[in-house]
C-alpha cells in the first residue's frame, strides 16, 4: 500500500477513475437535463463553452439534435464504466472458477480445461464479439454477457499457475491433515491467496472492456440510442465532423483518459504487489 | 523442432475446428433469416419455404454442418446470399486489401514500436517520462476514434487526403505513377491509424523487456570489459530482449486483424474486417462462415510463424524442444 501511495501512476490512474464514477454517479447533479424540449434548430451544433438561447451554458457544446454533449457524455459514463466493470467482473468469475478448478484437480480435468482455456484464448475475439453481437438483439446486457464470455482465460491461467503453487505449500497441507473438504480448503485457504494477479488483470481488463463495448457501439452492435454510450456518441459524431467535430472528440478523449487510467493504475499495482519484478525495471512514468 | 511444430500445427488446426463449428451453430441458433432479409417483408411462406429449400436450409442442422464442413475443406465456399457472388471471389478480392494494409502497419509499428521502446531503455529519466506517456496514451486510443480525428484533419480541414476507399474513383483509368500514388494516398491514413496504435503497445513492452536484459549480470561484464555503448546494446541486450518481442508478435496478430476490423470499417477499406461486419448484419452465411474460418486461419499462422522466428533467434529454445 505504501508503494502505491509513493507511485505517481498509481495516485494518477485512482485520481482520475474516482473523478469520473463520482460524477457519472452525480450525473443529475453535475448536468442538466432540459424538461421541456428545447428548440432544435435554434440550439443545435452550438460549439463548446457558447450559450444558447435561454442562456444556458453548453461546456461541450451541443450535437445535432441540440442536446448537451456535457450531459450526454456524464449519462454515458454509467454505462461505459458500469458495463466494462461488470463485464469484466463475469470474465473474473468465469476465470477463478475454471482457474481454481484446473489448479486444484489434477490429472484430466486439470488437462481438458486447460486445452479448452488455450484454445479459447487463440480465437479471434473481435471477431466472436462481432458474431454474438449481431446475431441477438442488441443491448446493454448482451455487451456484459459477451464481454465476460470471452474475456476469462487470461484470468483463469493466471488463478490455475497460482491455485497450482499454493496446493503444494505446507499450509494447505496441514489443513488437508486436519481433514478439512477439498472444497473448504480451495475457497478457504488458497484462493484468497491467489487472488493478487487477479486484481491487475480486473484493473487492465476494466479499461479493455470499456474500449471493446464502444468499438461494438461504434458499430452500433451494442448499447442503442438515445441511450448514451461513449461508443455510439463517437459514432453519432462521425456523421456531423465537419460542422461539430466535438461531438466525436470529447466522448473520445474521456474514453482515453479513462483507459491510460486504468493501464497506469493496473502497471503500478503489479508493481507493488511483485516487487522482485518493480526493482528492476523503473515505473514506466 | 518437427515434433514440436507438428504439435503447434495440431493445436492450430483444433483451433481452427473450433471457431468454424461455434460460428455454425451460432449462427443457425440466432434469432434472424437470411432468406426472409434476401426476399423482404413482402414475400410469401410459399416463396419463403422454395428459397430455404434451394439453399437447403431446411435440412437437419447436423446434416447442414457435415455437408457444409465436407465443402469447406474440398475449396466450395458457396455463394453469397445477399450478393448472389461466389464467396471465394469475395474475399479474394478482400484478402490482398487487408494484407497490404495489416502487413505493412505490422512491419511499420515493430520497426518504430522496437526503436522507441529501445530509446525508453537507454534514454535519460525524463525523455524516458515523456516517451511513456505518449505510448501509454497511444495505446489507450481507439482505432476507430483515433481514425476520425485523423480523417477530421487530414481529409476536412487541410484538404490533403482522402478518407474513403482503397483508390480514387477514377483508379481503374490511372496507370503507372498516377495509379501508385493514387493508391498510396488512400493508405495512408488508414496505414497511419493502425501504426499509431501498434507502437504504443509495442514500445511499452520493448522497454520492459529490454529493462530486465539490462539488469543482467552479463551486461554489466560487457560494460566492464569497455565495450561501446552501442555495441552492449545492440549485441547484448537487443539481442536478449527481441525474443519475448518475437513471441509478442505472434500475440499481436489477433489484435491487428480486430484492429483493422474497426479501421478498415471507418476507411471504407475494402477488406476481410469490413466485409466480414457487413455479412454478420446481412446474416449471410457462407460469407460470414468463410471470413470467420479465414480470420482464424490468419491467426494461427501468425502463432506458427512467431514460434518459428523465436526458435531461429534463441538457440536456447530450438535445442529444448529438440531434446524433447
Amino acid at each position: 500500500m505504501k508503494r502505491l501511495l509513493r507511485d505517481r501512476r498509481a495516485i494518477f490512474g485512482a485520481g482520475v477513475l474516482l473523478v469520473v464514477v463520482a460524477a457519472a454517479l452525480a450525473a443529475p447533479l453535475v448536468s442538466r437535463r432540459d424538461a421541456d424540449q428545447p428548440d432544435i434548430v435554434a440550439t443545435r451544433f452550438l460549439p463548446p463553452l457558447s450559450a444558447d438561447a435561454r442562456g444556458a451554458i453548453h461546456p461541450l457544446g451541443t450535437d445535432r439534435f441540440g442536446r448537451d454533449v456535457w450531459t450526454r457524455l456524464v449519462y454515458g459514463a454509467r454505462i461505459s464504466l458500469g458495463v466494462g466493470a461488470l463485464a469484466v467482473l463475469l470474465a473474473i468469475a468465469i476465470g477463478l472458477a475454471v482457474g481454481a478448478v484446473a489448479g486444484y484437480w489434477r490429472g484430466p480435468v486439470r488437462a481438458l480445461l486447460l486445452a479448452f482455456t488455450d484454445i479459447a484464448l487463440a480465437l479471434p475475439r473481435v471477431v466472436l464479439l462481432l458474431l454474438l453481437a449481431a446475431l441477438w438483439r442488441p443491448s446493454a446486457a448482451l455487451v456484459i454477457v459477451v464481454l465476460g464470455l470471452t474475456g476469462w482465460m487470461s484470468v483463469a491461467r493466471l488463478v490455475q499457475g497460482e491455485v497450482r503453487s499454493l496446493a503444494a505449500r505446507p499450509f494447505v497441507e496441514g489443513a488437508r491433515a486436519l481433514g478439512i473438504s477439498r472444497v473448504r480448503i480451495l475457497w478457504r485457504h488458497i484462493l484468497p491467496n491467489a487472488l493478487t494477479p487477479v486484481i491487475v488483470a480486473a484493473a487492465l481488463g476494466i479499461g479493455n472492456a470499456i474500449m471493446l463495448e464502444a468499438g461494438l457501439s461504434f458499430l452500433g452492435l451494442g448499447v442503442q440510442p438515445p441511450t448514451p454510450s461513449w461508443g455510439s456518441m463517437i459514432a453519432s459524431g462521425r456523421d456531423t465532423l465537419v460542422n461539430a467535430p466535438w461531438v466525436a472528440a470529447a466522448p473520445g478523449l474521456a474514453l482515453v483518459l479513462v483507459v491510460v487510467a486504468c493501464t497506469l493504475l493496473g502497471d503500478a499495482l503489479q508493481d507493488a504487489l511483485d516487487p522482485t519484478r518493480g526493482s528492476r525495471a523503473p515505473p514506466a512514468l | 523442432m518437427l515434433p514440436a511444430l507438428a504439435r503447434r500445427a495440431a493445436t492450430g488446426l483444433a483451433v481452427v475446428a473450433g471457431v468454424v463449428t461455434l460460428t455454425f451453430f451460432l449462427l443457425r441458433l440466432a434469432p434472424g433469416d437470411p432468406v426472409e432479409l434476401l426476399l423482404g417483408p413482402t414475400a410469401t411462406p410459399a416463396q419463403v419455404a422454395a428459397q430455404r429449400h434451394t439453399l437447403a436450409l431446411d435440412r437437419p442442422l447436423a446434416v447442414q454442418y457435415v455437408a457444409w464442413l465436407g465443402r469447406f475443406a474440398r475449396g466450395e465456399w458457396g455463394t453469397s446470399i445477399a450478393t448472389g457472388r461466389p464467396v471465394r471471389a469475395l474475399l479474394g478480392e478482400a484478402v490482398p486489401a487487408t494484407l497490404e494494409l495489416v502487413g505493412l502497419s505490422l512491419v511499420l509499428s515493430y520497426l518504430l514500436g522496437v526503436a522507441v521502446g529501445a530509446v525508453q531503455a537507454i534514454a535519460r529519466p525524463r525523455v524516458d517520462t515523456a516517451l511513456s506517456v505518449a505510448t501509454v496514451t497511444l495505446f489507450a486510443v481507439p482505432g476507430y476514434w483515433l481514425a476520425l480525428m485523423l480523417i477530421m484533419v487530414f481529409t476536412y480541414w487541410a484538404r490533403a487526403l482522402p478518407a474513403f476507399g482503397r483508390a480514387g474513383l477514377d483508379g481503374d483509368l490511372l496507370a503507372g505513377g498516377p495509379w501508385l500514388a493514387d493508391r498510396l494516398r488512400h493508405l495512408v491514413l488508414p496505414l497511419a491509424t493502425l501504426t499509431l496504435i501498434g507502437i504504443g503497445g509495442i514500445a511499452r513492452f520493448v522497454r520492459g523487456a529490454m529493462h530486465d536484459v539490462v539488469g543482467q549480470p552479463f551486461v554489466r561484464t560487457a560494460q566492464a570489459k569497455g565495450l561501446a555503448p552501442f555495441a552492449v546494446l545492440w549485441r547484448h541486450v537487443a539481442c536478449n530482449a527481441l525474443i519475448p518481442v518475437a513471441i509478442l508478435l505472434g500475440l499481436s496478430f489477433p489484435a491487428l486483424f480486430s484492429g483493422g476490423v474497426f479501421v478498415e470499417f471507418v476507411f471504407a477499406w475494402p477488406g476481410v474486417g469490413r466485409r466480414l461486419v457487413e455479412a454478420v448484419l446481412a446474416r449471410d452465411y457462407p460469407v460470414v462462415m468463410a471470413a470467420t474460418a479465414l480470420s482464424a486461419m490468419l491467426v494461427v499462422a501468425g502463432n506458427l510463424l512467431a514460434d518459428g522466428v523465436v526458435g531461429w533467434i534463441d538457440p536456447r529454445i530450438r535445442q529444448r524442444s529438440d531434446a524433447s
